[in-house]
């Protein structure tokens, strides 16, 4: 066991008249590892959920352990959490201040007090995880770049702290097709290559699809559905229906072919997948 | 009030034309650095366009041109008669135009939905009475009417960009200007905005220019104009725009799932054609196989 | 750190009452000659007299004097503050004496007279908050203000201020709020070290949200410019305001009763 969120309500404004409770009776655990998606509606609490993680937010009631220390039972503790967890808010680059991108990526190791020459591995790196060259962007203004550039720069401000795992909430917001892609590719990447554990949650479904391991459906405030992606797109698709969530364009499209009795497999969650079936199908027939 | 422009007096139809504009700016170091490049189109009453290209293509640049918020380094744009280049006709110009933006957040001013709608009437100098109405009339059109005494900062994004729509209606104008007014929501406000825009153009008539860098949505317009680097290189209906996926793809746009798997499929000898756009679309042809 | 969410611009009360439906320049007025009066009155039955006359305002507002006394507290400690600072220093008849400390009768007096002053003063401008909204408050103020042109005050364009300002703190507080996270989650640390280094550490935060406000200004400005906004000059106002009967008679009442606080004493 890794994260363990234990019966985690929260509560926003508590004792105020504007109280409102985001999250009620949470319980997840994470494992090294994994690859988890989480989608819902917007204020479904989702963003509340991932700072809760991160150490970000304490919950009004229940227990975050991670390895199975409370984290909030002594607050040194919190710097721990947020040096093993990076969490990427959505719109990261809205956080630049620095003069140089080696400044913003190495603003992270320099909080946690680590020496100047090992900084700079780290923000190397770093830069490496998300594709960019170091000697070309290091002295570069981070406002100086395009929007993707600018979006794996607040990446990989994130990794440099090197944490375990790696919360992106909505990491492709904004960007063009190409931008996006190249985004996706690293976030694999850092999922096979570096191992790294990582939550994403995006309103995308098709990179929901494509990408996770593990889904996680939320519906005001509460966990309505945690499974496979397959199994969810699979079985619970009434259920996603009647919260409003839309499905992948193929996966609803196959969904639909079964329904008017066509003798396909429902759960494909690729385009890659649905031709594979479809001229499967074909050959059959 | 400008003269009317001869080279336009014979197509009556044609509102807004865009005759040869080129735009550039400095980039702060004495480059000219060209945003548009001799763009040529025209608009006609009742359009229902899309204009799509990636980050960076020169969309907003273009959008800002319509109603005279960026003015062309050469050539013209024209709205009806009047040239955006005369400063007197710039009033009358922005009356008849409205503009959505991106960014929800930015574009609006007052502290309750209601007075934000009202705020360009306000700037025209209407009559209170006038505006009463018309604030009711645009409420109700975009479906707003509970929360008119509401904070923007307490709406969603989607009905922000609702609330911007609206102070464009109230303003009677003739053509609506949306610049990636989705980008920046959740499905559900892109959904709802998307079906605004298409009802104003069926029902309320008025001309509809959409920029977007999302196939899906600009799958939904009647035409499509391609913008890349500045340069309108395809102008076409959208089955004939999506023929060609290749490009599409080389120009970093999104192509929609079911158009990727026609292609696959086509490619492996079936014989679906490979621009198709919807589902249902899509289920007839398989339907054909299996 | 702790936030708010979903802060109300203001502190205004929605109720449907008389007060709330007086023009906003009448009450902007009143609140300024009763502030005034706060300063000139040297008796206590003058003070009463001002005490009643806002008592029965909220009363007749139906706003809960609950709010009212919400507005007192954080100002509470400086209303301490001032009375004990006028026990001790004021000289005249010693009653009680404590170490070097001398309190005196008319110490005593004073203080509270002046605490009962800044009382008073705060309960007449939360009602006057608590009663008007932000948007009958900034056209009130513009509307006045436009009477002094002729001494070119900018009178537009501090009522577009204002609107502006109202507008963007609720979504400025949000976003300072996300930027302070979002450096946290870098591990940024706001609660340690000396004066100069705590000083050093907002510069993560003030930089952004000042990059970030900038741009908004620049987007707000071009949308606004999109909605034929040209200045002050020929534009009209959604909401009218309209002088009543009811406001005059709540005017004039108004004036006789700071006129008998005031006048009773001499």
């Amino acid at each position: 066991m890794f994260i363990h969120l234990k019966n985690v309500f929260y509560t926003y404004n508590l004792h105020m008249p504007f109280q409102t409770e985001a999250l009620k009776s949470i319980n997840i655990m994470i494992e090294k590892g994994e690859f988890i998606g989480i989608i819902g509606h917007t204020g479904c609490g989702k963003t509340t959920l991932l700072q809760l993680i991160d150490g970000l937010l304490e919950p009004t009631e229940g227990q975050i352990l991670i390895d199975g220390i409370d984290i909030h039972k002594d607050r040194s503790k919190l710097k721990e959490v947020r040096k093993r967890i990076g969490l990427a808010f959505q719109y990261p680059e809205n956080q630049f201040f620095e003069e140089t991108i080696y400044k913003e990526i190495a603003f992270g190791p320099k909080n946690l007090g680590i020496s100047d020459d090992k900084i700079k591995d780290m923000v190397k790196n770093a830069l490496a995880m998300v594709g960019m060259d170091y000697y070309l962007y290091k002295d570069r203004s981070p406002f100086s770049l395009s929007g993707g550039e600018m979006r794996r720069v607040a990446i990989a401000s994130i990794l440099a702290i090197d944490p375990e795992v790696i919360i992106l909430d909505e990491p492709t917001a904004s960007l063009d097709a190409q931008s996006r892609d190249k985004l996706l590719a690293l976030i694999k990447n850092l999922y096979q290559r570096y191992n790294r554990t990582i939550i994403l949650v995006s309103h995308n479904m098709e990179i929901i699809a494509e990408l996770t391991r593990r889904l996680i459906v939320m519906e005001n405030g509460r966990i309505m559905m945690d499974d496979t992606p397959r199994k969810i797109f699979q079985e619970s698709i009434e259920k996603l229906e009647s919260i409003g969530l839309s499905l992948p364009p193929v996966t609803n499209l196959m969904y639909k072919l079964k329904k008017i009795g066509k003798p396909v497999n429902s759960g494909i969650l690729t385009v890659e997948e649905a031709k594979e079936e479809i001229l499967k199908m074909v050959k059959k027939k | 009030m400008g003269l009317p422009n001869p080279a336009i007096k014979k197509g009556i139809n044609t509102l807004i034309k865009f005759s040869n504009v080129t735009h550039f700016y400095n980039d702060g170091q004495e480059n000219k650095i060209t945003s548009l490049s001799e763009i040529n189109f025209e608009i006609q009453k009742g359009d229902f366009i899309a204009i799509i290209g990636a980050n960076g293509s020169g969309k907003s640049t273009l959008a800002k041109h319509i109603n005279g918020l960026l003015l062309p380094s050469q050539g013209d744009v024209f709205v009806e008669n009047y040239n955006t280049k005369d400063p007197e006709n710039i009033w009358e110009i922005r009356k008849k135009i409205g503009m959505v933006f991106q960014n929800p957040d930015n574009q609006l001013v007052a502290t309750t939905v209601e007075d934000d709608i009202a705020f360009g009437l306000e700037n025209i100098g209407m009559e209170e009475e006038e505006m009463k109405e018309r604030v009711d009339w645009a409420l109700n059109i975009v479906d707003l009417n509970e929360l008119r005494n509401s904070e923007p900062h307490l709406l969603s994004g989607g009905q922000k960009q609702k609330v911007v729509i609206a102070g464009a209606l109230a303003m009677h104008t003739s053509y609506l200007v949306l610049d990636e007014p989705t980008s920046m929501l959740d499905p559900k406000g892109r959904k709802e905005v998307l079906e605004i825009t298409k009802r104003l153009n069926q029902e309320e008539k008025i001309t509809i220019i959409y920029i977007t860098q999302f196939m899906s949505e600009a799958a939904e317009f009647n035409k499509i104009i391609l913008l890349d680097k500045g340069k309108i290189i395809l102008s076409d209906y959208p089955k004939a725009i999506f023929k060609k996926v290749d490009l599409l793809i080389k120009l970093s746009l999104e192509i929609p799932q079911i158009t990727k798997l026609a292609r696959q499929l086509s490619e492996n000898g079936l014989n679906i054609p490979t621009n198709i756009l919807k589902e249902e679309e899509m289920m007839e042809y398989l339907c054909l196989y299996i | 750190m702790k936030f708010s969410r979903n802060i109300t611009i203001g502190q205004y009360i929605y109720q449907n009452s008389l007060i709330h439906k007086l023009d906003p320049r009448v009450k902007i007025l009143t609140t300024i000659l009763v502030i005034i009066s706060l300063f000139l009155i040297k008796s206590w039955f003058g003070f009463s007299i001002i005490a009643l006359y806002l008592f029965i305002n909220i009363f007749l507002s139906k706003v809960h004097p609950k709010f009212v006394l919400k507005g007192i507290k954080p100002l509470i400690i400086i209303i301490i503050i001032t009375l004990i600072i006028h026990f001790f220093t004021t000289p005249g008849e010693v009653i009680y004496h404590i170490w070097i400390l001398n309190i005196t009768k008319e110490g005593i007096q004073r203080g509270l007279f002046i605490a009962v002053r800044l009382f008073l003063l705060i309960v007449a401008t939360s009602w006057l908050t608590l009663t008007t909204s932000p948007i009958a408050l900034t056209d009130g103020i513009e509307r006045l203000l436009s009477v002094l042109k002729f001494i070119k005050v900018p009178a537009h364009e501090i009522a577009m201020m204002m609107t502006i300002a109202l507008r963007f703190i609720p979504t400025l507080m949000e976003e300072t709020e996300k930027i302070i996270k979002a450096q946290m989650a870098r591990g940024a640390d706001f609660e340690s070290g000396n004066l100069i280094k705590r000083i050093q550490n907002f510069l993560p935060i003030i930089i952004p949200l000042f990059i970030n406000a900038f741009h908004r200004a620049d987007e707000l400005a071009i949308a606004m410019e999109a909605r034929c906004y040209r200045g002050g000059e020929g534009r009209t106002h959604y909401r009218k305001l309209m002088i009543s009967i009811a406001d005059q008679i709540f005017f004039i009442t108004t004036l006789f009763v700071i006129l008998i606080a005031y006048l009773v004493v001499l």
